[in-house]
Formats: C-alpha cells, structure tokens, sequence
C-alpha cells in the first residue's frame, strides 16, 4: 500500500467565502475511503480540486510514484493519469445509447486521430458487454441514455467510470435515487474495485457507509473534522455535534 | 441491420463488417437521391438531354449543390459539434478567391499572348507579366502583381491554395480561440468579427485582389475557350455533385462512431468530455478545420458557375444566411443541411429573380424581391420556436410510423409489435 494521492493544506474561497479549509487528506492504492460530511462540508468541492476543475488559492496535490502536482495539469491531463470521477448529480451523454457512452469511456488513446482512425475493436465491445452486465444494463444496451431511470443514470455512470478503468476513482453520492438491492449492488461493486484500486466514495447515507466498512474522513467546513473506522468517527465528540447529533 | 431476433442477455450482434456506406441506410438513400437529381438534370439539360433545362439554370442548381456542401460542412461543425460558426462562409469565399485568381490570370495569359502575338519582336516573359498585371489591375489603377498572386499561374499551386488558406486561417483562429475557451455567443461574435475583417480587407484596392471589382469572368475556362457555355455549365454541374457526394460520405464517416460520440458529446457537455480525458480543444479544432477546407472547396466551385467574386461574398450576413439553412433544414443530420439549403436558396432566387408574382392587396402590392428577406426572417424565427428540429424533423414521423416499438419486456420476440402481442383480446 503507497500513497497514490496526497492532499495538502489546500485552501479554496469562492466570493471570500472559505468552501476548502486548509485540507489534507491522503489516500493509498489500493484502498476504499468513504468521505462524509453535512451538506455544504465541501466534499463535492475536495473533487472538483483533484479533478482540475477547480482551482485551488493555495496547497498542493500531488498524484502517484513520481509526485506530480495536479494543479498544473487541465482536467483531461488528470483524466488520463487515471483518475475517473462520477459527479453527484449523474451526467451521462443523454443523447446517445448506453453503448455509445460506454464506448466513450473506454480506455483508449484520446487523441482525434486514434478515435477516428480506430474503430469497433472487437475486444472494444466485448469488454463494453461485460461492463454492461456488471451494471445490470445489457437490456438498455440500445437505449438512448436520456430515456433511463435515475438509478440507471447512476449505475451507467458507474460503468463509464469502470469503463476508465482508472487508478483512482472518485465516486459522488452514488446511491441516490438506488432501491436498497441496487444499493447493496453498487457497496459490492466499489469494495470490489477497490481490490486494485483507489476509491473515494462520498455518500450521506450511513448505512451504505457502514456497508462499505473502510476508513471514513469527516469532512465539516471544508477541514478535516475526524478520520478513522467509522465506529470511531461517530464516538468522536466534534462529529457528533456538528453532524450525527443534528 | 442485422436482426434482432433472439436477443437475450448478452447478445451482441456479429460486427458488421460491410463497408461504410452500407451500413449507415441514409448515406445510402442521399447518395441515390442525389444520382438520380444528376441524372435527371443531365437529361434535361442543353448540352447533353432534351435542352428543357436553360443553362443559367444549369448552373443555378450546380451552384446549388456547392451551397449544400458548405452547409454540410455547418452542420458538422454547428449541429454536431456545438460551435455556432458564423464566418463558414469566409472560408468559401477564400476559395473562390484562390480559384478565381487562377481563372483571371490565366485567361489574361491568353489573351494578352493572342494580342502580343502580331507584334513584330516576340515579347520578353517581363513585358507579357506586365501586359497581364495591367489587364488585370487597370480597374484599380496598378499593373504591378501583389504578392498574393505569387502562384497564380499555376493551376496546381492554386487549387493548394483552395484548401490551403481556409485550411490555415481555421487553424490560426480556432486555435487561439478554442485554447482561451472561448465558447457560444463570444465565438459566434468573433468568427463574425473574422468575416467581416476579411472582407473589409479585400474592399480595400491595395489588398492586391481587385478591391470592390473582385475577380470576374471566371465562367470562361483557360484552354477551352472553344467550348460553349452549356457545356461547361453541366461538366460544372457534375464536379459540384460529385463533391457533395464525397464531402457528404466523409462528413457522414467522421460523425459515426465514437468520433460522432465525442463530438456529440462536446455539444451537449463538454466539460463532461474532459473528465473522461478527451482534450476537447484538439477536437473543436480538429472540426472547424476540416469543415474550413470543405467550405473552400464548395467556394471554389461554385464561384467559377458564378463567373464573379466580390468581398461582399464574405460579408457576415452570408455566414449568417448559412446558419439559417441548417436550422430550417434541421441540424444535427447531415440531409436536413442539404434540404435547408436547397429549399431555401432556390426559394430565395425564385423571390428575388422576381420569379414569384406580387401579391396586390388592393392598397398595397407586396413586391418578393422586398419581402422576401422578411419572410425568411419571420420563418427562420417560426421554425426555431415551433419546430426545431427543421424540415429534416420530417423524416422522423416517417421513421417513427415504420419501426415498431421494440421497448419494453412484452412478448416473446424482440423484433415483434410487443405491446399488442401482450395484449388479451
Ligand atoms: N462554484 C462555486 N461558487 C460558489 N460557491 C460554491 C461553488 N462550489 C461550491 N460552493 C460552495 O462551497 C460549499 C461547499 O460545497 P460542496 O458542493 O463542496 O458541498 P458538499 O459537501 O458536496 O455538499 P452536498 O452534501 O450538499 O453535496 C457550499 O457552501 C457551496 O455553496
Ligand atoms: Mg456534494
């Protein structure tokens, strides 16, 4: 177990208002993290920094063997370090099939020329079938994304994030709007994936969380409020003041 | 298409392993429409049918399809990829400008070497050059050549020109347009703001092209002279089919598969695109460029059945008129650009050509050549509140009516009308 990704002292305020608090947070490959945090704690936003998408006023991120800073990486650099993100409200591209936005997703060189040039590698769609299947979408295959039920959006773009095949996996609030079977599905999907892998996981529910069952990082203010197995988290006193006790 | 049958979990239809064109039917069907159209026009034509069609109408639907290229080319760019261009039609008009220069001189060339000919002394190379440069650019009070013509007299450097220069200029722009994320509206104004400086550049007598004069005469082939114009006007006819059919089948091609997905998938969120690790700035140039260099060829050949170019040919309303052709046509399928701009440039030629009857109100006669603008205007306006899907959307209650609904888990056979089978009488 190595330090995949460090976090350090980052700091982010939008319009002066601190969002991300002097952060740090390490994770190891492989390992399963769950994140929690009362809403507006910053977590969706602690993604937004690793991702690229945001950038931070001051701290640094650092990724893999040979430390590089993400923040001087753009968003598809990250990307193709091998850090795949599902965001919390489930974007998927709506106008097209399950299969299209699968074979999207799908590990490949990037450029416009190799996706041109290189088309329907039948291990291509061989390995678009298993994911599919892992997801439980090989019926909806065809369909168009858009026409899909909340889950399903959310399970499509858990296979698009699998599809990735990254070594860092960050996964917004993926069982929202999931009937508890799906959600049960989707804990052994991410434990499973987190054999091999990194994945953070930031989820409200605590009995998923509690499924899960790896080290879990309190998130409140944008800082880190507690971290530890979650039994140890909610005897924390501060934890349960600002976020269990409400 | 492969059947349907059988398919349980798992099943994946065998890969489809014939070419390109047959696997996409609405290639196929264009590709037919448009031999037929061809066909039809050749038979009806002056120099090789029954002479029905006059040759100024030749020409009109040969300058017609060069309009459909281009506007294909919009709609790859626009419909597919999300990038509302509105100086597509500057990079048609360069073509026709690297063509057009070609034509001019060397026509010239021969003309000036027929007049030089009954000259005692033979003329030096030096003074045909000038006698050229002073036919040439008499109207703008110059005879020396500018830089810019520097390959006009060949005809093969020229035609590098044709893709070239837009090829180059799309790059430049899109480049630094596309690397700063300039998107929608912002680029929309500066792909205008691009047209509209080009133009007032070539207004301008000393940017070497003719200023307002532009170049003409471009119906008169170098080397076939002899030849008639109704002759020329459907060989003309003929190059302008065959370029849409090949622009047509490569556009078609570059929006398939998961190159399609991408670009799809750059109009509807891009920054979704990113985070799967596309670097959607290489693949916006990648578009703009190639649709760039197909509107220069449609440009190039579509000004010599024109016979004139002026700068006003790249003002930002022509690019504007483009865009409206693809929103009436329906963007996003390659047929509804080509239907936008046929239904609509030849409607537009019927009103303005005074073909159209006026209307007499009694107390107001309602002149087309006036009115038409504003029935354009107020149509575009109809189509994009109430069907924006344009005349293309057609099709699709065509195609909705023939395919059954094969959703959902009714009956035994996939390919079956499912719900009815379901149902108990
Ligand atoms: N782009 C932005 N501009 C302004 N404020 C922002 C922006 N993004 C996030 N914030 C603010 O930062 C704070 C943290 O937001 P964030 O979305 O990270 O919370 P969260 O922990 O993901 O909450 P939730 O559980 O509701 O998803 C919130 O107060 C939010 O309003
Ligand atoms: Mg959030």
């Amino acid at each position: 177990m190595s330090t995949l990704l460090e976090v350090s002292g980052v700091s982010v305020s939008f319009d002066g208002f601190r969002a991300i608090n002097n952060l740090s947070i390490q994770i190891a490959e492989p390992e399963l993290r769950a994140v929690i945090g009362p809403n507006g704690a910053g977590k969706t936003t602690f993604m937004d920094i690793i991702t690229g998408k945001t950038r931070p006023d001051e701290g640094r991120v650092l990724w893999g063997e040979k430390s590089v800073s993400l923040l001087s990486l753009s968003e598809s650099q990250i990307a193709r370090q091998g850090i795949g993100r599902k965001f919390q409200k489930p974007t998927v591209f709506e106008a097209q099939s399950v299969r299209e936005n699968l074979r999207m997703s799908l590990k490949n060189p990037r450029g416009p020329f190799d996706v041109l040039l290189a088309r329907g590698k039948p291990d291509d769609e061989t390995r678009i079938d298993e994911i599919a299947a892992e997801i439980g979408l090989t019926e909806a295959l065809g369909r168009r994304a858009g026409e899909l039920s909340h889950g399903q959006k959310q399970w499509l773009e858990v296979g698009m994030l699998l599809a990735q095949d990254p070594r860092l996996l960050l996964v917004d609030e993926p069982a929202a709007g999931m009937t508890p079977a799906e959600r049960e599905h989707t804990t052994d999907l991410l434990k499973r994936a987190a054999q091999t892998r990194a994945v953070v996981v930031v989820e409200h529910d605590m009995e998923f969380v509690r499924r899960l069952n790896c080290k879990v990082t309190v998130l409140h203010e944008g800082s880190v409020l507690a971290e530890g197995s979650l039994d140890h988290v909610t005897k924390n006193k501060d934890v349960i003041d600002v976020y269990l006790g409400r | 298409m492969a059947t349907t049958d059988m398919a349980g979990p798992g099943f994946r239809p065998a890969p489809d392993r014939r070419p390109f064109i047959l696997r996409n039917p609405s290639v196929m069907y264009f590709l037919a429409a448009l031999a037929v159209f061809t066909l039809g026009v050749t038979l009806l034509s002056e120099a090789t049918g029954v002479g029905f069609l006059s040759t100024s109408f030749v020409k009109t639907l040969g300058k017609t399809l060069c309009l459909c290229l281009v506007a294909v080319a919009m709609d790859v760019v626009w419909g597919y990829c999300g990038i509302l261009s509105l100086g597509h039609m500057a990079f048609f008009g360069i073509g026709g400008y690297a063509i057009g220069m070609w034509l001019m001189y060397a026509r010239t060339e021969i003309i000036v070497a027929e007049s030089l000919a009954a000259s005692v002394i033979p003329p030096t190379p030096d003074e045909v050059r000038d006698a050229i440069g002073s036919q040439i650019f008499g109207v703008v009070g110059a005879s020396e050549f500018p830089w810019v013509w520097g390959f006009a007299s060949s005809l093969p450097l020229q035609l590098l020109m044709v893709v070239a220069v837009p090829g180059l200029l799309a790059l430049v722009f899109g480049w630094l347009a596309f690397r700063t994320r300039v998107a929608g509206v912002y680029l929309s104004i500066l792909t205008q703001a691009m047209t509209l400086a080009l133009a007032l550049y070539l207004f301008q007598n000393d940017s070497g092209l003719r200023g307002n004069n532009g170049l003409s005469g471009l119906q008169n082939i170098p080397g076939y002279g002899e030849t008639s114009q109704d002759v020329i006007s459907i060989a003309f006819f003929w190059a302008s089919a065959l370029a849409l059919a090949l622009g047509y089948v490569l556009f078609a091609w570059v929006v398939s598969g998961k190159m399609g997905s991408v670009v799809r998938g750059i109009r509807d969120n891009e920054a979704r695109v990113r985070f799967l690790g596309y670097h959607v700035e290489s693949y916006k140039l990648f578009i703009f460029t190639l649709t760039a260099v197909v509107a220069g060829i449609a440009g190039a050949l579509y000004y010599p059945q024109a016979g004139i170019i002026n700068p006003a040919e790249l003002a930002p309303i022509a690019s504007i008129y483009l865009a409206v052709w693809v929103a009436v046509g329906g963007r996003g399928r390659l047929y509804g650009a080509v239907i936008g701009a046929a239904f609509v440039s030849l409607l537009s030629s019927w009103f303005t050509g005074g073909g159209a009857p006026a209307i007499n109100l009694g107390f107001y006669r309602i002149q087309w050549t006036d009115w038409w603008l504003i029935l354009l205007g107020l149509s575009f306006v109809g189509v994009t509140l109430f069907a924006p899907k344009g005349i293309g959307g057609l099709f699709d209650l065509i195609a909705e009516r023939r395919t059954p609904d094969r959703t959902g888990d009714y009956g035994p056979n996939d390919g079956a009308w499912r719900k009815e089978e379901g149902r108990e009488e």
